[in-house]
């Protein structure tokens, strides 16, 4: 097992596997909503013009989130593609 | 079964819910699903123009309601708001949940997208917990059959144990088909067998002790299961809304408050908080969604989202993503404003060959003089006024900006701005509230509810009056056409274009600079949790969005600014006419506006126009012209030179100028805006703050502009 960065950190074009999330309440409930459960499969797409937000795969949709919520999920960086 | 509509009688449903039934045979359909999956197009198709779209009570969310008949039944079509969740996190989503829950509708169909079946499962399930009475609408078939994407209705059906009808709602394929199976599951003639998500066994154990008691209490009212998993979870208002609409407080039930003296030891005893417990259940629905869609969908293709992605790479990319962005938009101004020119014109004649057609009238019947005048010049020409110059460009706008937003492209504009929204401490979103003021600054105060937080909602209604609107853009224009561009020769279109820009940025700066300010001040916080989602590219359907623009926005728009108008005509008549000590009323009010005016670059004529011009601020200029020629009604001078010369024979330097745009583009909004913000805020506070943030600070822009000029001897 590799060690766990924040979700923004992870570069475009590369993939992480969900390993804790950090926030609470509410704003938990949401991420938990958009289906980021423990395992999930999360692929960076890309950067907005300046810089945040940042697009990500998530269970099929495309969701773009702040570097406050990003930084709350934690993911396991995922050596090969796909 | 449970409560029907029926039993709790008409009154209660109509109370609660504003549901207007015809008669207790009508059936109820409550129409839910996730945002972008094409509900409303269902609904729009079912019911045609048979709408009606209202708040529900107390809340500022949209309550679209429609009617239609299928093989002799009538049904009344409840459109609940579009949300990835029942769990009750914003209003959005307690709407859907009171009335899927409490309003007991005859059935409530779930509509899903079928190129993102598994995300939409989850409200499925959450659904499913509340009612059985549910038919799954798998809608977007068409979009899932282009990206090679599979689905197994059939097998979908017998996993979920409800009726699952796929549908492409766009070409109304398979609605029928829809509509059978609402009939089949509202009538009761097919019982459906709806499947139970099984939690793990701490959720379980949790269930087993509290849920007897629940049921023992509130008997067959509401699945006990589902009231027993909000209280395992801790939601304690689902009490008080259990209150309201039952009559019950379950709490008063000893039994059940014993039993939730043991859920909380149970939970004790093993350390397991509040959020581990959710996390436990969500995570059991999402696996679950998982489960159902490994064995219902084939994905032919694993790349059937390439082309969305390569669409993004150049409409959000670092480089090309704001200056097409500003292109689009200008396009469409462009557009907008050349298009509107004839039809405007075309509109103007017709309503004053009506208005000869009534003087003559007036003549026939021999009324007095002054009745004339009130009614006809002043009432009547006001109207037509704002008919002509409104009614054109947002016909025009509006559905062009639907066609953006079908297409897909609003929330990449909210991706590529938002972090400029994030330093000014509020929403994304509202770039696209931003957007639909260009319009009607109303309609982009409408447009507001799509920010979720309250605080940052509020931060983009007060703000939205800084983006010009189609009412101010003439001024705008036709200013910076005379006095700006004027002696650029042919490059004057070009320029004044410029200037045009240059105001509609220094709105843009200065609404980020307010929004900052107001979450320094009155408005304190950090900006929200921001989640947006960019769903795929769709094909526009461009003749119905012009229907349904034109008829849900313009028309809508339009009627709320006549009612504002026509009155208004009215009041500035008996202004114009009313004459002490020879002077009338809006020169009496002139001379007095005139010192203050002064101060801000502007003369008491100006500033009077701006003040009568609050009911609509397209007839600002022609109230000026009115009272600079004292004629006594308004008139339009048709060219642009004869304008000039009234104005600057009135003493207009090119700072006079400069100073009234920027007054035309800070000040208070007019009354269909505030009207607006009232009903939207349900509070006369809010309504004042947006009257006095934009109008102070216009007053000192233009303070600080004409001193500035005036000091360096620019004048």
């Amino acid at each position: 097992m590799g060690s766990l960065i924040p979700l923004h950190h992870l570069s475009p074009g590369s993939f992480g596997k969900v390993r804790k999330l950090t926030a609470q309440g509410n704003e938990r409930r949401r991420m938990l909503d958009l289906g980021l459960i423990y395992d999930t499969k999360v692929e960076s797409l890309r950067k907005s013009p300046s810089g945040d937000p940042v697009a990500y795969e998530i269970r099929g949709a495309v969701i773009a989130l702040r570097s406050e919520e990003a930084s709350q999920i934690l993911v396991e960086l995922l050596r090969t593609d796909r | 079964m449970g409560l029907t509509h029926q039993s709790t009688g008409l009154g209660a449903m109509k109370e609660m819910f504003q549901v207007q039934l015809n008669s207790s045979n009508d059936l109820v359909i409550a129409l839910a699903g996730n945002p972008n999956t094409g509900k409303s197009t269902v609904f729009n198709t079912l019911t045609g123009l048979n709408q009606h779209t209202g708040n529900w009570p107390g809340k500022t969310v949209t309550n679209a309601q429609g009617k239609y008949t299928h093989k002799g039944n009538n049904y009344i079509l409840v459109d609940l708001p579009g949300t990835y969740s029942l769990l009750a996190n914003s209003i959005d989503e307690e709407v859907a949940r009171d009335f899927i829950c409490f309003g007991r509708p005859d059935a409530t169909v779930v509509v899903t997208d079928a190129t993102s079946l598994e995300r939409n499962l989850n409200m499925v399930f959450q659904v499913m917990e509340i009612t059985d009475n549910v038919v799954v609408c798998v809608n977007l078939l068409d979009e899932a059959r282009r990206k090679n994407i599979h689905i197994d209705l059939e097998k979908l059906s017998k996993l979920l144990g409800v009726p699952v009808i796929g549908t492409n709602a766009r070409v109304g394929v398979g609605l029928n088909e829809l509509q059978d199976a609402v009939y089949s599951v509202a009538s009761g003639e097919v019982k459906t067998n709806s499947i139970e998500i099984r939690y793990d066994e701490v959720v379980e154990d949790l269930l087993r002790m509290l849920e007897p008691n629940i049921r023992e209490s509130i008997k067959d009212k509401i699945k006990s299961r589902w009231v027993a998993l909000r209280l395992i979870e801790g939601d304690i208002t689902i009490l008080d809304t259990l209150k309201n609409y039952l009559g019950t407080d379950i709490r008063e039930d000893n039994t059940v408050s014993a039993a939730l003296t043991r859920v909380a030891q149970y939970l004790d005893k093993r350390q397991i908080g509040k959020d581990e417990l959710r996390d436990r259940m969500v995570t059991r629905i999402i696996k679950f969604s998982e489960e159902i869609r490994e064995k219902t969908v084939i994905f032919e293709n694993q790349q059937y989202n390439q082309l969305d992605r390569k669409i993004d790479n150049i409409l959000t990319s670092r480089f090309t993503g704001i200056p097409i962005m500003i292109t689009l938009l200008g396009l469409v101004f462009w557009i907008t404003i050349q298009g509107a020119n004839y039809p405007s014109q075309a509109l103007a004649m017709g309503l004053f060959w009506i208005e000869e057609r009534l003087t003559d009238f007036f003549v026939w019947a021999g009324w007095p003089d002054w009745l004339y005048g009130a009614l006809v010049l002043g009432m009547y020409r006001t109207l037509a006024w704002v008919v002509a110059v409104m009614l054109p460009p947002m016909a025009i706008f509006f559905p062009l900006f639907t066609i953006l937003e079908d297409l897909g492209y609003l929330p990449r504009v909210a991706f590529n701005l938002d972090n400029f929204f994030k330093k000014a401490c509020a929403c994304g979103k509202q770039a696209l509230t931003m957007c639909m003021g260009f319009g009607c600054n109303a309609a982009g105060v409408i447009a507001c509810r799509i920010i979720d937080s309250p605080r940052e909602r509020l931060i983009a209604t007060i703000t939205n009056n800084f983006v010009p609107c189609n009412g101010r853009f003439p001024t705008l224009i036709a200013l910076a056409m005379i006095f700006i561009a004027g002696t650029a020769g042919k490059y004057q279109t070009l320029i004044a274009a410029l200037a045009i820009v240059a105001i509609i940025v220094l709105g843009i700066v200065i609404t980020l600079i307010v929004s900052r300010v107001l979450s320094q001040t009155i408005l304190k916080g950090l900006p929200s949790s921001f989640t947006l989602e960019l769903p795929p590219y769709r094909k526009p359907q461009v003749g119905r969005i012009i229907l349904h623009s034109i008829y849900d926005r313009t028309l809508f728009v339009l009627a709320r600014a006549a009612m504002v108008a026509a009155p208004a005509g009215l009041i500035i008549w008996i202004l114009a006419n009313f004459h002490i000590g020879g002077i009338s009323l809006i020169q009496y009010g002139a001379n007095i506006l005139d010192p203050l005016a002064y101060y801000l670059g502007l003369d008491g004529f100006i500033l009077m126009a701006f003040i009568l011009g609050f009911p609509a601020n397209e007839i600002v200029i022609p109230i000026l012209i009115m009272t600079y020629l004292a004629t006594g009604h308004m008139i339009e001078l048709d060219n642009l030179e004869a304008l000039r010369e009234l104005f600057v024979s009135n003493g207009w330097t090119w700072l006079t100028a400069v100073c009234t745009m920027l007054f035309c583009l800070n000040h208070f909004p007019c009354g269909t805006t505030m009207l607006t913000i009232y009903k939207e805020t349900q509070s006369k506070k809010w309504p004042l703050i947006a009257f006095f943030v934009p109008t102070i600070t216009g007053m000192i822009l233009c303070f600080v502009v004409a001193q500035t000029v005036r000091f360096l001897g620019l004048v």
